[in-house]
C-alpha cells in the first residue's frame, strides 16, 4: 500500500500561501498516521479469526507448544473430517438451516402484514397500537421465558420445533417498524391507480408494495437469519433430544467431547464451519447488510 | 430531518392522543376493518406471546412455584428475599452494573472514534470498513468458544502476545479480577456494529456546515465540537439506548465461557434467571428477578429519554 502517496481530493487543495508547503507536509503526515492506526486496528481485530483458522489445522501437540506456534507445520485437514464423524455435525447444520428458513419466511409474512396496516391503513387506535408495538421492543426475553416454557409444556410442544417456529409467524416489532418505514416511502399515486383499476387492498399490498420494498425485505431476511442462527436461549430451554439440536447447542458438544477435555483443533474447526454461513452471507450481501444496519439507526 | 427508532417512539407517543372515532361512512369503515385484519397476526402474537406471558410472569413473581404441584401465593416475599438475603441477586446486580458501566462508555467512545477514522477519504477505506465491521456479524456460541480459547491461560494467543512484552500469563477467565476485563475486550471486538451507525450519521451531516464554518475561520477542533458532536447527538442517543438494553441482557457469552464464575463475577441477570428457573426450578424467584431487570431497563431508558431533551439536537426542529 502506498502510504506516503499524496492524493489531495477536490476542495482540499491547500490555498497558495507562504505556509502552503508546510500544510501539505502536515496533510501527508496525517495520512500516514491514519494508515498506521487503521492497519494496527485491523490486524488486532483479525487476530482471533486467524487464531481460529490456524488452530483448526494444527495437531494437539502444536496447540500446546511453547512458545506458541503461529502456523501449523503441516495442515491437518482431518480435523474438519473429524468434526462430522465425532458428532452429528451435518445434522446440526441441517437443523439450523431449517430453523433459519422458517424464521425468515415467518418474519417476512408477519412483519409485512402488520407494517402495511400501520403504514397505509387508517383505523381508530392505530397510533396507540403502533406505540404499544414499539414499546414491546424493550420487553426482555427474560420476563416471558418462564411463562413461555410453562405454556409450551402445557400444550406438549416441548422438544419440538414448534416453540421456535410458531412465534416467528406473528412478526417482531423491529421488523414491523422497518416495513412501515419502507411502505410509508411509496408514492400513494401508485396505490390510487391500482385501486381505480379495481385491485383489492390485499392485491395492492402483494403486487405493488412488496415488490417495491425488496431492499427492506432482504434486510429483514438477513437479520432474521442471524437471529435464528445465533440464538442459544430458546433452543436451550425448549429442546432435549440431541439430534434436534441446532448448531448453537451442537457446538457445546465440542467443549466436553473427549471425556471432558476440549480437543482444540477439532473445536476450532467446528467453530469455523458454523461461522461460515453468516460470514459468506455477509460477503455476498454486504451492501444490503450495511444499508440495513444504517436504516436501524438513522432514517431519512 | 433525521428520524430514528427513539424519535419515532417519542413521535408515536405524542400522536397517540389524536384518535379518530369509529368511522360511519362506508369506504372509511371498510378501510378500518381491512386495517385491523392486516395487524391481526401481530395483535394475536402480542396477546399470546407478549402481554399474556408478561402479566403471568408478574403473577408468578408473587408466588412460590417449583414447576409441579400448587402455585402458592407469597405476596412480596420473593422480592424481600432477593433484596435482603439472596447473595446471587447481589452478584447479578454487581456483575451486570460493572459490565454495563465499563463496556457501554467504552463502546460509545471507541465506536465513535473508529467511525471518524472510517470517514476519512483515504485509499482502501472501503476494505477497512469491511474488516472493522466483520467481527460484529459473527456472534453466538462459536465465537464464545473461540474467545474462550483466545483467553486460555496456557495456550491462548492473548497471553502469548502479551508474553512478548514480558507480561506474565493472566488467567483471564479464571481470575476474578480479570474476568470482567476479558468480557469487555470481547464485547468491544464487535464494536463495528455501533461504528457503522455512527458512520452513517457522520455522512448525513451536510458538508455546507463545515464549509461555512471554515470560511468563518473555525479550526478542526472547533468544527468537531461545534458541528460534529451536536449533529451526532441523535445517533449517540440511539446507540446509547440500544446498547444499554442489549448490555443488560448479556447471556450467551457468559453461559458458554464461564458459567457465571469465577466467584459469581459474571453471574449476570440472564444467567441468574436461567439457572434459577431451569436448574433450581424456582419459577417464582426467577420471575421476580426478571421483573427487577425489566424495571431497571425501563427506568434507565426513561431517564435517558428525559435528559435527552437537554442534550440531543434534532436539526430542523430548532
Amino acid at each position: 500500500m502506498s502510504t506516503t502517496q499524496m492524493k489531495p481530493y477536490k476542495g482540499q487543495q491547500p490555498a497558495i500561501s507562504y505556509r502552503g508547503l508546510g500544510k501539505r507536509r502536515q496533510q501527508g503526515l496525517l495520512t500516514v498516521l491514519t494508515y498506521v492506526v487503521l492497519i494496527t486496528g485491523a490486524v488486532a481485530l483479525m487476530v482471533p479469526l486467524f487464531w481460529m483458522l490456524s488452530t483448526s489445522l494444527k495437531t494437539e501437540a502444536e496447540v500446546q507448544a511453547w512458545p506458541i506456534q503461529w502456523f501449523p507445520s503441516t495442515p491437518i485437514w482431518q480435523n474438519f473430517v473429524d468434526v462430522f464423524e465425532r458428532v452429528p455435525f451435518a445434522r446440526y447444520l441441517g437443523n439450523s438451516t431449517w430453523l433459519a428458513v422458517t424464521s425468515i419466511v415467518g418474519q417476512l409474512i408477519g412483519s409485512t402484514l402488520a407494517g402495511y396496516g400501520f403504514a397505509r391503513m387508517r383505523f381508530p387506535g392505530r397510533d396507540v397500537l403502533f406505540f404499544v408495538m414499539l414499546s414491546t421492543m424493550m420487553l426482555p426475553a427474560w420476563v416471558v421465558v418462564v411463562p413461555h416454557f410453562m405454556m409450551f409444556n402445557a400444550i406438549d410442544w416441548l422438544d419440538t420445533y414448534k416453540p421456535l417456529i410458531i412465534p416467528e409467524l406473528f412478526g417482531s416489532p423491529f421488523f414491523i417498524f422497518l416495513c412501515r418505514q419502507a411502505f410509508l416511502g411509496i408514492h400513494p399515486e401508485l396505490e390510487d391507480a391500482a385501486r381505480i383499476d379495481g385491485a383489492s387492498t390485499f392485491r395492492i399490498f402483494l403486487q405493488i408494495f412488496l415488490p417495491l420494498s425488496v431492499p427492506t425485505l432482504s434486510t429483514i431476511a438477513i437479520f432474521a437469519f442471524y437471529n435464528s442462527w445465533n440464538s442459544l436461549l430458546y433452543p436451550l430451554v425448549y429442546l432435549r433430544t440431541q439430534l434436534k439440536f441446532p448448531i448453537s447447542l451442537g457446538m457445546r458438544m465440542f467443549q466436553t467431547a473427549d471425556f471432558g477435555v476440549t480437543h482444540y483443533p477439532r473445536t476450532m474447526a467446528a467453530s469455523l464451519l458454523s461461522l461460515l454461513p453468516p460470514l459468506l452471507l455477509f460477503f455476498f450481501a454486504q451492501r444490503t447488510f450495511i444499508q440495513g444496519v444504517v436504516m436501524t439507526g438513522v432514517e431519512k | 430531518m433525521q428520524q430514528n427508532l427513539g424519535t419515532a417512539l417519542a413521535a408515536a407517543g405524542r400522536e397517540a392522543g389524536g384518535n379518530r372515532l369509529w368511522p360511519r361512512k362506508g369506504l372509511a369503515r371498510r378501510e378500518a376493518i381491512e386495517g385491523y385484519l392486516f395487524i391481526l397476526p401481530w395483535a394475536i402474537g402480542f396477546l399470546v406471546f407478549r402481554l399474556g406471558p408478561m402479566l403471568y410472569s408478574f403473577f408468578l413473581s408473587l408466588t412460590r412455584y417449583r414447576g409441579t404441584g400448587n402455585i402458592e401465593w407469597v405476596g412480596l416475599q420473593n422480592y424481600i428475599y432477593m433484596f435482603t438475603q439472596d447473595p446471587r441477586f447481589r452478584d447479578s446486580l454487581r456483575a451486570t452494573s460493572v459490565y454495563v458501566l465499563s463496556y457501554l462508555p467504552l463502546s460509545l467512545i471507541i465506536g465513535f472514534a473508529i467511525a471518524m477514522l472510517m470517514n476519512q477519504k483515504v485509499r482502501g477505506i472501503l476494505g477497512f470498513r469491511t474488516i472493522y465491521y466483520l467481527p460484529s456479524v459473527t456472534s453466538g456460541v462459536a465465537v464464545a468458544i473461540l474467545w474462550q480459547f483466545v483467553f486460555h491461560k496456557q495456550f491462548g494467543i492473548l497471553n502469548a502476545i502479551l508474553g512478548v512484552v514480558g507480561i506474565q500469563p493472566i488467567g483471564w477467565l479464571v481470575d476474578p479480577d480479570y474476568v470482567m476485563v476479558a468480557f469487555v475486550i470481547m464485547s468491544l471486538w464487535g464494536v463495528g456494529g455501533s461504528m457503522i451507525v455512527y458512520l452513517s450519521g457522520l455522512q448525513s451531516i451536510p458538508t455546507e456546515l463545515y464549509e461555512a464554518a471554515s470560511i468563518d475561520g473555525a479550526n478542526a477542533i472547533q468544527r468537531f465540537f461545534r458541528i460534529t458532536i451536536p449533529m451526532m447527538t441523535p445517533t449517540i442517543f440511539f446507540n446509547l439506548v440500544t446498547g444499554l438494553i442489549g448490555a443488560f441482557q448479556i447471556f450467551s457469552n457468559a453461559y458458554i465461557m464461564t458459567g457465571g464464575g469465577p466467584q459469581y463475577r459474571t453471574y449476570f441477570f440472564g444467567l441468574n434467571i436461567y439457572f434459577t428457573a431451569f436448574s433450581s426450578l424456582r419459577f417464582g424467584i426467577a420471575s421476580a428477578t426478571a421483573w427487577v431487570l425489566f424495571t431497571l431497563i425501563i427506568v434507565l431508558t426513561i431517564f435517558i429519554q428525559t435528559t435527552s431533551k437537554r442534550w440531543v439536537y434534532y436539526a430542523g426542529r430548532g
